[in-house]
């Protein structure tokens, strides 16, 4: 434990393989993410990119290898889960907010129940965080009463609360409209600014180049590639790299 | 439906002098061709028959004397009238519970619970009525204001919890004030399940029923989606042999069966809870079978998004899940419930005298010979006027709920 803090590593995965059924999603995945580094998985669909990042907070279970998120081993034990999962944001393509609530209870309610802050001061946190996220507005409203892109921007927050140290981000502008996608992208890059420590899952090819310190490139359930963005862009090594960014670019 | 959609949209086009007029309407809706001008007619000849039997039966025919002189009896079945100033002080007190619940959710329920104040008023009207009703049913009204005027005294952010405890006062009290307590011949001698009856019967059995199916039949929605094996087969197993089971003979068999099963000296358990348990573990079943359809309705999103905050599955089904499933299953539920209202009916054949019962009693008082149709007539008035009083509810509750659904 002691020697990962040293390294300043926070996420390691070791050989991580997936199955659903007799098709393997991941085959021996390898990654390690150092605290306050912003990491960019890149990758054609059905490569496993979600998948891989759904397995650092156990929504998926992996079946080979291992996962240690901020020195704790992911394993079947539900309290590891938990606390991994209390450490751990994430954002969904979907947004995933609860529809039946208003925007600050959506953000207000984790911090209530797993933490137990008093309702007041996590009223207080949800508000700073949306005007983080600058819609202070918009607090009292339902979800299904706002944007896709102020959707999103309430998921990040509502992430936020837990004070994670990871963000994992699962595409989270590819179900917006494209003059939405902006909005979101700025939060995220203030977020990366920061110091936080984040995985994204993404298509676009702007915010990675811009922001990530590292983009790993997967195909067919495996990790391909990892680099620098300029070596990636300049300089891609492998031929399915190059294959995919010539389609993309 | 639609005709009617087209109706309004055509009004907005037509010339000025065709809008808003009845010749126009009927025009446009009843006559707009031959046939449908034969049907219109038709129709009209029909329901005129209908209409004039119908009238001439209620106001010439009928013996309406049968209800006023049986009117406690369809109330109350044999409750001791020494003791009906106990069910007033329960209708007092549900007056009060009205009133409080009024002020807590009024400017979206305002109009309804205005309706529902004006009850006790309009009930005054009954011809047959005495002066002490009358005045019985004034106190509620006025027990109803109170309720409404208090709870508004109260800071806003406490009026919740305030109502929440006042209802489960009063179903304490309500319970208290029915059964009795002490010596038979102390200021509330107890009174027998046994000789409860008629409306208050069939209400009761009907309230029980559904609020203590209700956790039920979640609880058992929840068990049958468990990871765990025991607990799912349990489930399914309750589910599919109660669904599989007419009500009648459940209730024959708590009749016959219940202590049985019940530990070596318990007391006994009278006539009317055995029903009560019949019917509410029947409703129980077909609960969780609605519930779990809203529980499906849930996507995996919700589910995902839960966890990824950290919430532990109880937590989550707490907050997230159910709260949503519910809302979603609002219509069927009440549906189901307005059934098992009804249902409650079917004591009556295992010696309970609930509205039914109290009918057949009726019938079979020799002073009465021969007046069924008044008799099942104002039984099912009853029932419609309950029935639709909750699928009214509903409908209310659905709009107040429909708030920023998806």
């Amino acid at each position: 434990m002691s020697e990962n803090e040293t390294a300043g590593e926070i996420i390691i995965c070791q050989d991580v393989c997936k199955w659903f059924g007799d098709f393997q999603a991941l085959k021996d995945c390898s990654l390690r993410v150092k605290a306050q580094e912003v990491v960019v998985i890149i990758g054609p669909s059905g490569s496993g990119k979600s998948t891989f990042i759904r397995c650092i907070n156990r929504l998926e279970e992996h079946q080979a290898g291992d996962i240690i998120v901020d020195g704790i081993p992911l394993t079947r034990d539900v309290r590891n889960i938990e606390q991994i999962r209390s450490e751990t944001g994430m954002v969904f393509q979907q947004f995933n907010l609860f529809p039946h609530l208003t925007v600050l209870e959506n953000i207000t309610l984790a911090p209530i129940q797993v933490r137990k802050m008093k309702k007041e001061e996590a009223q207080d946190t949800a508000m700073s965080l949306l005007n983080r996220v600058g819609i202070p507005e918009q607090a009292d409203k339902h979800p299904g009463q706002l944007s896709g892109g102020q959707q999103q921007r309430v998921a990040i927050a509502r992430s936020l609360a837990m004070s994670p140290k990871i963000m994992l981000f699962d595409e989270p502008t590819s179900a917006l409209d494209p003059e939405m996608i902006k909005e979101v992208l700025d939060v995220m890059q203030e977020l990366a600014e920061s110091g936080m420590t984040m995985l994204v899952v993404t298509h676009e090819m702007g915010f990675a180049r811009e922001v990530a310190d590292r983009i790993v490139f997967m195909d067919a359930g495996e990790i391909v590639e990892v680099g620098t963005p300029e070596h990636f862009f300049t300089n891609a090594q492998h031929d399915r790299t190059k294959l995919f960014l010539s389609q993309i670019l | 439906m639609t005709s009617a959609s087209d109706a309004q949209t055509d009004r907005s086009v037509l010339p000025i002098t065709e809008r808003y007029t009845l010749i126009g309407w009927l025009r446009r809706n009843l006559f707009s061709d031959a046939f449908n001008s034969i049907l219109t007619l038709v129709a009209l000849v029909f329901l005129f028959f209908v209409a004039r039997n119908l009238l001439r039966w209620a106001f010439a025919t009928a013996e309406w004397g049968v209800i006023p002189a049986n009117f406690n009896l369809i109330m109350r079945g044999q409750y001791p009238a020494t003791e009906a100033w106990r069910l007033w002080l329960v209708i007092y007190l549900l007056g009060a519970v009205v009133g409080v619940t009024w002020r807590l959710i009024s400017g979206q329920f305002s109009g309804v619970a205005r309706l529902l104040l004006t009850i006790p008023f309009f009930l005054m009207l009954i011809p047959f009525f005495s002066m002490g009703t009358r005045l019985n049913l004034f106190i509620t009204a006025v027990a109803s204001a109170a309720g409404y005027y208090i709870e508004g005294y109260l800071p806003i952010q406490r009026r919740g919890r305030a109502a929440v405890y006042f209802i489960l006062a009063y179903l304490v009290i309500m319970l208290l004030l029915l059964r009795g307590f002490g010596a038979d011949d102390g200021p509330m001698p107890p009174v027998s399940p046994i000789l409860w009856g008629g409306l208050l019967l069939s209400l009761l059995l009907a309230f029980f029923g559904i609020t203590l199916s209700f956790p039920l039949g979640v609880a058992l929605a929840l068990g049958r989606q468990s990871h765990l094996p025991a607990i799912r087969v349990m489930s399914v197993i309750y589910i599919e042999f109660i669904r599989g089971v007419p009500l009648i003979s459940l209730l024959f068999m708590g009749q016959v069966m219940l202590q049985l099963f019940l530990p070596d000296g318990f007391p006994l358990v009278d006539r009317v809870l055995r029903a009560l348990v019949a019917i509410t573990l029947f409703s129980a079943a077909y609960t969780a079978e609605n519930v779990r359809g809203g529980l499906q309705s849930i996507p995996r999103g919700q589910y995902e998004a839960a966890q990824a905050l950290g919430l532990s599955a109880y937590q989550s089904t707490i907050n997230i899940i159910l709260p949503q499933a519910l809302r979603a299953v609002i219509p069927v539920l009440v549906g189901q419930f307005i059934s098992l209202f009804k249902d409650t009916t079917l004591v009556a054949l295992v010696g309970i005298f609930d509205l039914l019962g109290i009918a057949r009693t009726i019938l079979a008082n020799p002073d009465w010979l021969g007046t069924h149709q008044e008799v099942y007539a104002i039984i099912a008035v009853l029932f419609w006027i309950f029935s639709y009083s909750m699928s009214y509810a509903s409908r209310r509750l659905e709009r107040r709920l429909g708030v920023g659904v998806r």
